[in-house]
């Protein structure tokens, strides 16, 4: 068995478009995140509220769909500043449940859902990344690979604990990545 | 009935005349995948799943509808096969929406389980997600347009086992879809005895009972050929 590597390895978890329900089956590694805290420094993530992607990420971990357009940018900056993206179950790997919106008007369901059928202050007018706007919805909700190139897809609603820390170790260790059959399943 | 011999992955194997390659195959061990195939009804040779090579010939050939023949040389799982499959299956995936998380027959589906079983852990083709009805007007039964793959299932069970005929296809293409009698709501249907067979032949979440439809499905296909059976040997007296 390979050991792992002296240097600790630097690990990013991000929540677009999704539940949180993968990240609440990461945390389900239970003790399992001891062993793991060992090798990895956790540099981004919902669980412990950090505000910039980081530069330099060895992996990163990226529950749910592309929704809007903060998110498209976060996409990207994550996949120019990390060396393995990892689509952290079906939502960003499939679109899943947010895409369920995608033969539907968004921009229609936000005006019927937030504002009463009026237009809705502070929406975002054009993708601008401007900080005072709510972000804009995308025409569809989008797999992580339309937007950016993946490279590990871990399917599932959520993954299972088990494949997660298959991977995760997998991935730390720098080695090769195969799931079982059983691992590889939607839904 | 005569015997013929043929080649199958580099084994020379013998076969009824008459049978087709898929019966042959499966036969003799050989694991090939399908979908619009199920034991006890007629051939469509819709899904195209279980194409394989024949010596000879650079057109591929779907196994359940080509009948054996003498001195054929049949490959099963060459790399361009096992590539075509894939892109078939993520190709069902991408035409219509199937979420799996949301689905009744979620862990007990062929092409869930079928996309598991060819490595298949992404779609690379744009989903099109049309904007398909459901019919929940029947007062058993539920239809799902969003998780038909059009295999023909169940209209085939319908019509030659069953004998109603409430199922057919309309529309060509991507376009198809499975109507009920002439393109009315389920439950208006005058030809529909609820047996219920549709639901049990169909491979997918599209045609589910309604005190399933909160998930753990499970279906029963194999009905078909007891059924078959009992006729056949005049079995059933009432
Ligand atoms: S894949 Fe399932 S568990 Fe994960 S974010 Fe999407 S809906 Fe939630
Ligand atoms: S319930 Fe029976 S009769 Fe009605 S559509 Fe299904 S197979 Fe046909
Ligand atoms: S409803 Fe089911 S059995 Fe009928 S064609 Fe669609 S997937 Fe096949
Ligand atoms: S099983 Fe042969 S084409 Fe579908």
């Amino acid at each position: 068995m390979t050991e792992f590597k002296n240097e600790k390895v630097s690990l990013a978890t991000v929540w677009l478009s999704g539940c949180s329900g993968c990240h609440m089956s990461f945390l389900d590694l239970d003790e399992h995140l001891l062993e793991l805290e060992k090798h990895v420094r956790l540099v981004f993530s919902p669980l412990a509220d950090h505000k910039r992607f980081p530069e330099g990420v060895d992996v990163v971990l990226v529950e749910g769909a592309v929704g809007n357009v903060e998110q498209l940018a976060l996409a990207r900056t994550l996949r120019e500043r990390s060396r393995v993206v990892v689509a952290l179950g079906d939502c960003a790997v499939t679109g899943n449940v947010p895409a369920l919106r995608n033969r539907l008007d968004s921009e229609a369901m936000v005006r019927t859902v937030y504002a009463g059928g009026m237009d809705f202050p502070g929406l975002d007018p054009a993708g601008l990344d401007e900080k005072e706007w709510v972000p804009r919805l995308l025409p569809s909700a989008l797999p992580l690979h339309r937007v950016v190139p993946v490279d590990v897809f871990l399917p599932g609603c959520p993954p299972g604990p088990q494949s997660i820390l298959a991977a995760v170790t997998a991935l730390v260790r720098g080695e090769p990545l195969v799931l079982p059959e059983a691992m590889r399943r939607f839904g | 009935m005569g015997v013929v011999t043929l080649t199958l992955n580099n084994q020379l194997i013998s076969a009824r005349e008459g049978q087709s390659l898929l019966e042959v195959i499966r036969e003799n061990g050989v694991d090939l995948p399908t979908l619009c195939h199920l034991d006890g009804l007629s051939e469509r040779g819709g899904c195209r799943l279980c194409v394989v090579e024949a010596e000879g010939t650079s057109r591929l050939l779907a196994a359940c509808v080509t009948p054996v023949q003498e001195g054929m040389n049949i490959r099963t799982h060459t790399e361009r096969l096992v590539r075509y499959r894939k892109m078939l299956v993520e190709l069902l995936l991408a035409e219509r929406t199937h979420v799996c998380s949301v689905c009744a027959v979620n862990g007990r589906c062929e092409l869930q389980a079928l996309a598991a079983r060819l490595g298949i852990d992404h779609v690379r083709y744009e989903p099109l997600h049309p904007d398909l009805p459901v019919d929940a007007s029947h007062g058993r039964f539920v239809l799902d347009h969003n998780r038909c793959i059009l295999c023909g299932r169940c209209v085939r069970a319908c019509d030659e086992v069953e004998g109603a005929h409430t199922l057919d296809f309309m529309g060509r293409g991507v376009q198809s879809r499975i109507i009920v009698d002439l393109d009315q709501p389920w439950g208006s249907s005058r030809s529909c005895t609820g047996c219920g067979k549709c639901v049990q032949v169909c491979p997918t979440g599209a045609i589910v009972a309604r005190e399933n439809i909160a998930g753990g499905v499970e279906k029963r296909p194999d009905f078909l050929l007891r059924i078959l059976e009992g006729r056949q040997k005049r079995i059933w007296r009432w």
